[in-house]
């Protein structure tokens, strides 16, 4: 176990269009302010329930300036609530995505009590509102005579919801003129019309930028890891549902035949109780293997882990379950070969034998392992075009294309 | 140097999906999907897939293909849905009509194997297309080959690609005008046979101004 970086001191800067210009080319933004431009002046709210932490406020920070960068008039309110309210949202999101939901006494009552809470003290009005996730759901009650365009935005996976929660939240979430999910796998049979808009990074951010080949070595040799020999690395907490045990046993299979290092790289373990106990899983299941590095990295560590990936050989994500795998848009991006599960979001970003290597079991995620190291050139090539994937599809700026495309097909069918 | 009497006018499209309520789970089930899908959607999973995989050269033609083959592992079913050119179609219903017979005539043949679940279900989708112009346009060769140079993916999927189920031709946008605006049918011709399969959309570009300054 290797020790923490020290938190950032300095301020992140503002990002404008114009600076995705080298990346993307000039013809894509053009393209976007082409689209944009019949929506200039028009009224944008965006509504969730946190500002900072978590991918759905990432993106929100990001998407928001650039929408208006682009002419459009927006806002972004955060809803408010006590202690009570955001315990029931937490267990309305671990119900929505599957898990066992014990209804207690005026759960529903106090989540609407807060929901109308922020009713009264927020202002709508704005020609289209998007609503994220279940939290402020039930603020379509401030739609007054089904005026303007209201869209709900969910970014969790809500195939398999508790049906109690479910239920309840049905009728608020039809209200709505759709519906906003990010792989199809992820939505549900509605009566309003779903719409698809896949989760994305930031190529600007520090988890994704280019890093110099320094700082990448300064990186590895820290963590005293060999930059001469194969680096195979999975990005994630320290989960059951990502099967770190599972990536070491196929790491096991692969040395076999190849001599490479592991990488088990993330952070969850020190505030997260179950987090620790599979940490310690893990750190049996290495032994006292010296290739296999177990790094519990802080929340402020994304120079590190953009250092960790940029070093691999190839990353792994042999999740059990997984949302959309954005660790996995991180390696694609940085051209990097790819062996994941065909769960969740994975295989809308791994094409497989296209974009990379789809595996369904211990020994699979092993094979396709070895295949790479023996095929360094279809490696690389797998690696072209993840990055061309990713560059179409899920980055911030395919993001602002979907909600603009949304916005004017909006407007053409009022 | 020729001036056209009408410029062409430079276009983009963006486009939306749409998650249908119609789902695969194995063969049977993609076929009865076929059947009952929008053309919007048989337009997603064809055309547009060709757009949103542009930047594969090798074995990916279709959202259909594609399935049968990682989520089914039928090669030869996979090969026939992936060997359907969608330049051959004015029409999606005749489009879908042959995807459904071929789909069809397997099941016929591999009752069994058609009701093998396959890894992950087959969603099918649909394409809402916006379209904004991208104010530019072209009246000369030279201007038309500067408008090709400086166009996004989006766009020029829009004119090459998606253009022929608009214009109802065995053409497209580009070739058309060159034909009709400039009386460059030649250069038309050869810029319409470009292969859209195994050409990348940035070397469907090259390939087109290599045309234009060969001419």
């Amino acid at each position: 176990m290797t020790d923490a970086p020290t938190p950032p001191q300095s301020p992140p800067r503002v990002i404008h269009l114009d600076d995705y210009i080298p990346l993307l080319g000039a013809e894509e933004i053009a393209e976007l302010r082409a689209l944009a431009s019949p929506l200039q002046q028009r009224t944008v709210q965006m509504v969730n329930s946190t500002s900072v932490g978590g991918g759905v406020a990432e993106i929100l920070n990001r998407l928001v300036p650039l929408l208006k960068e682009l002419g459009l008039d927006i806002r972004w309110d955060v809803i408010t609530g006590g202690n009570d309210f955001f315990e029931i949202t937490k267990a309305f999101h671990n119900a929505l995505h599957g898990g066992p939901y014990e209804e207690r006494h005026h759960d529903f009552e106090t989540f609407l009590a807060y929901n109308e809470q922020n009713r009264a003290r927020m202002q709508f009005g704005a020609e289209f509102t998007v609503i994220h996730d279940p939290q402020p759901v039930a603020l379509v009650n401030a739609r007054p005579n089904h005026s303007g365009h209201w869209v709900w935005r969910c970014h969790i996976d809500l195939s398999r919801p508790n049906p109690t929660v479910w239920k309840f939240l049905e009728p608020y979430v039809l209200r709505y003129d759709g519906a906003i999910f990010s792989s199809p796998e992820f939505t549900r049979q509605l009566a309003i019309p779903q719409f698809l808009i896949f989760p994305c990074i930031d190529p600007l951010t520090e988890k994704n930028q280019p890093l110099e080949p320094e700082f990448v070595k300064s990186v590895v040799e820290r963590y005293g890891i060999d930059p001469k020999r194969p680096i195979l690395t999975q990005i994630s907490r320290f989960d059951r549902l990502k099967d770190p045990v599972g990536v070491v046993r196929a790491f096991r299979i692969v040395r076999r035949y190849f001599d490479c290092q592991l990488v088990l790289a993330g952070g969850g373990a020190a505030d997260d109780p179950e987090g620790g106990v599979v940490l310690e899983e893990v750190r049996q299941a290495a032994g006292n293997d010296p290739d296999v590095h177990l790094l519990n990295l802080p929340p402020w560590s994304a120079l590190e882990i953009n250092a960790l990936q940029c070093a691999s050989t190839i990353i792994i994500q042999k999740s059990l379950r997984e949302g959309f795998g954005l660790t996995v848009t991180e390696a694609l991006w940085k051209k990097k070969p790819v062996v994941a599960s065909a769960v969740g979001g994975i295989p809308t970003q791994v094409i497989h034998k296209h974009t990379g290597l789809l595996a369904h079991s211990v020994e699979g995620t092993a094979y396709q392992i070895r295949y790479l190291l023996s095929n360094p050139a279809i490696a690389a090539k797998l690696g072209e075009q993840g990055h061309e994937h990713v560059r179409e599809h899920f980055l911030i700026t395919s993001n602002t294309k979907s909600y603009l495309t949304l916005f004017l097909h909006l407007l053409r069918h009022s | 140097m020729k001036t056209a009497e009408k410029p062409f006018q430079f276009f983009t499209a963006s486009y939306l999906t749409q998650v249908g309520i119609e789902k695969g789970l194995n063969l049977a089930g993609l076929l009865q999907g076929l059947e009952k899908c929008s053309e919007a959607s048989i337009f997603y999973h064809t055309f547009q897939s060709l757009d949103r995989h542009h930047f594969l050269t090798e074995g990916f033609s279709n959202d259909f293909a594609q399935w049968v083959l990682a989520a089914c592992n039928r090669p030869g079913l996979a090969e026939a849905l992936g060997g359907l050119d969608i330049r051959d179609y004015l029409s999606v219903a005749d489009l879908r009509g042959d995807l459904r017979r071929i789909v069809g005539e397997y099941c016929d043949a591999h009752t069994q194997e058609s009701q093998q679940a396959a890894f992950e279900p087959f969603y099918f989708c649909a394409s809402i297309e916006v379209t904004a112009p991208l104010g530019f346009e072209a009246k000369t060769l030279e201007e038309f080959r500067h408008g090709v140079a400086r166009l996004s993916h989006a766009s020029l999927y829009y004119h090459f690609i998606s253009s022929r189920l608009r214009i109802h031709l065995r053409s497209n946008d580009f070739s058309i005008w060159l034909s009709e605006g400039l009386g460059m049918s030649a250069l038309a011709q050869r810029l319409d046979q470009i292969d859209i399969y195994t050409n990348t959309l940035e070397g469907v570009r090259a390939r087109m101004l290599a045309l234009i300054d060969r001419s």
